[in-house]
């Protein structure tokens, strides 16, 4: 106990010592007032004349207006203008958010600029008819061309579209069909070892062998991916979105709507789902960055889109190959470069999006 | 307890069950023609029929289906068909394992020790520099396409410091890429994750209450946060140890190294079924024994988690 004396001591010490700043502000904020309030005093010092000549309409009562004395209680409180508002003040994220709409929406402009290239014709010098294969970016080919003389600027932005456009259908796939599982999985208590059991089992089957089964049925094409990654993606979501609504079904203000007989339909769309559009925003933009490494990687496999379909996964795979080759760089660069952009954009606006929707963080 | 575990068990093997017999009948509905690989054309009707009966493969599926039970009961896992035709997929495991599992323990030990420490630090300083740089860090390591990443480690690692682009088990040296390249990505998993829970618990009560009655900084964040902030974590410990079994795809085709990694997509692709189901397997009981063993490690270090009582609140 000897030894802790000290310590105690220390403590005391230094509550007191709080406690005497605390009363010294508060002695301050006293005096602070009491000169304001001597200072409304003297302005209003009328002579009786003065007051004779004031408008007699000031001696009236007000009356009582029901419009104005209900306007006290209203806020213009908006919970998505001030989730843009917050968002619009990290400075990072309005940044990249102008950035990559400015790249999108070139990616999907370009071919209508003047001067481009096809991305699938294969160049040929007109003088002697060689494939003008593997040049480096100049002038005429901004970014070069690939090994068989196709242009390299075109089949970038030709292979943004494509994925761009998978990744947010897989992620508009995800949240929909992701959501409306998790919901009930979450909420009806019945199914949650059933689907938890479900989970664990899709779960375990490759993706691979799904994929594969998927693209013997249909031919490998956009459609085979984006149907393959829309069996799979939505169980990330789903699980997520259940985890959620477990800890958030059982709380006070969802007994209380239940005794006063709100229906399901409207305790899970007006009291559970605003709790989670921030976590539900994050996963839904890290969605689609992760639709575009997951082609990446599928191409990487060997299970991508057909080579002559520019993708970014195919042009990131076709590039790796030649990474070797120091003068051939250019052909992994730009095509990464494209991807590891769009990723970390959507990364980090997601992460800002997410901050900005939790209400905690409104003023 | 007991009845706790047993009930998990039970539940563990019937998912186990479902999951085999699932692969099993999504394999019989593979195309034909992927078991003879490029000589399908090559090979007359006959040979066809006699190399598919030699795989069973003729039979009806729930006859093809009982007989694999039958020989999973007796602990034989079949011979690979078309990996190392008619070699036992045991001896073939036996060999790629260790590989995986060596470079994989290794480097989650390495992602740990800096992984955790880095994210603790972080949330200590948060909003300060260091922490900006390490989200900024981070951010990047998770943005860029992992092919692409690993690519870079390689490329450009091995030239800085003049190390070999390919892994050879008996050169030490050759084993500093691809553990760095696979701790890469963990450190900032665990970092992240280390930061995000220590943030979550300093807003807590307790934390208040510490700091009124007194204590030091320091000795909060690493007595007090650090251990409840590492519950949470601890429920992925296992799993991870268990998974260093699977390898990782990317690191030992960059560095050929003969393990594990990249071996379910082959033997799939090349429609190698019983290889598959075995994998299938494994690795289906790795990712429930390691979530059942991550609950018990919870469990274990934060006593006010009880698995027991929690059937009667739901």
């Amino acid at each position: 106990m000897a030894a802790k004396k000290p310590l105690f001591n220390r403590q005391m010490r230094r509550i007191s010592e709080l406690d005497a700043n605390i009363q010294a502000g508060l002695a301050r904020e006293e005096a602070e007032r009491a000169k304001q309030a001597e200072a409304e005093i003297e302005t209003v010092d009328y002579t009786p004349e003065q007051i004779a000549a004031l408008d007699p309409a000031l001696f009236e009562p007000a009356g009582f207006n029901e419009e104005d004395a209900e306007r006290t209680g209203y806020s213009n409180y908006s919970y998505w203008a001030s989730t843009f508002k917050n968002f619009w003040r990290n400075k990072v994220a309005r940044v990249l958010i102008i950035a990559l709409i400015a790249v999108l929406l070139f990616a999907f402009l370009q071919p209508i600029f003047p001067g481009q290239h096809d991305p699938v014709t294969i160049n040929n010098d007109p003088e002697t008819g060689i494939q003008l294969m593997n040049l480096a970016p100049s002038s005429e080919y901004w970014f070069g061309t690939n090994a068989i003389g196709q242009d390299l600027w075109a089949r970038v932005w030709a292979g943004t579209r494509v994925s761009v456009f998978i990744g947010l259908v897989v992620a508009l796939s995800d949240l929909v069909v992701g959501v409306i599982i998790g919901m009930i999985w979450g909420y009806v208590r019945k199914v949650d070892k059933v689907m938890t059991e479900i989970y664990n089992v899709i779960s375990n089957v490759p993706q691979t062998l799904i994929l594969i089964l998927v693209s013997y049925i249909l031919r490998p094409s956009i459609t085979t991916i984006i149907i393959s990654m829309c069996m799979v993606g939505w169980m990330a979501m789903a699980r997520f979105i259940r985890n959620q609504v477990v800890i958030f079904r059982d709380r006070d203000f969802n007994l209380a709507s239940r005794c006063l007989g709100t229906s399901t339909f409207r305790i899970i769309t007006k009291n559970l789902l605003p709790q989670m559009v921030s976590v539900i925003m994050l996963q839904t933009a890290l969605a689609i960055p992760g639709a575009i490494g997951d082609e990446v990687f599928l191409t990487y496999i060997g299970l991508g889109l057909p080579t002559s379909q520019a993708s970014l996964g195919n042009l990131v795979e076709a590039g790796r190959v030649l990474m070797m080759q120091k003068e051939l760089r250019y052909q992994l660069i730009f095509p990464a470069a494209v991807v590891a952009f769009i990723t970390i954009a959507f990364y980090i606006i997601g992460n800002a999006f997410s901050d900005a929707a939790d209400p905690k963080n409104h003023v | 307890m007991l009845e706790y575990i047993a009930k998990r068990t039970l539940g563990a093997v019937v998912s186990l069950f479902i999951v085999i017999t699932l692969i099993f009948l999504l394999l019989r509905m593979m195309p034909m023609e992927g078991y003879f690989g490029a000589e399908y054309d090559k090979l007359s009707e006959e040979t066809r029929a006699s190399m598919l009966a030699e795989k069973g493969l003729d039979k009806p599926v729930l006859t093809q289906l009982v007989e694999f039970y039958k020989n999973l009961l007796k602990g034989d896992l079949g011979k690979s068909w078309i990996f190392r035709p008619n070699y036992p997929i045991a001896k073939i495991l036996e060999k790629k394992i260790p590989y995986s599992l060596k470079i994989g323990l290794i480097s989650m030990a390495v992602s740990l020790l800096v992984g955790i420490p880095l994210g603790a630090m972080m949330a200590r300083f948060k909003g300060k520099l260091g922490d900006k740089i390490g989200t900024a860090f981070i951010a990047i390591v998770e943005a860029l396409p992992t092919a692409v990443l690993m690519l870079f480690v390689q490329l450009y690692f091995s030239s800085w410091f003049n190390l070999s682009l390919l892994f050879d088990k008996d050169n030490p040296s050759t084993w500093i890429l691809p553990i760095l390249s696979i701790s890469l990505l963990s450190i900032c998993t665990y970092a992240m994750w280390m930061r995000r829970y220590m943030i979550d618990n300093i807003n807590m009560d307790y934390v208040k209450l510490a700091r009124a009655k007194g204590v030091r900084g320091g000795r909060i964040m690493f007595l007090h946060v650090f251990k409840n902030a590492f519950v949470p974590m601890a429920q992925f410990l296992p799993g991870s140890v268990l998974s260093t079994i699977i390898g990782s795809i990317y690191v030992e085709h960059l560095y050929s190294i003969p393990g594990t990694g990249g071996l379910l997509i082959d033997v799939i692709q090349r429609q190698d079924n019983t290889m598959v189901q075995t994998l299938v397997l494994l690795y289906a009981a790795i990712g429930i024994i390691g979530m059942f063993l991550g609950d018990l490690l919870m469990a274990l270090l934060d006593p006010r988690i009880s698995f027991v009582k929690k059937g009667d609140d739901r």
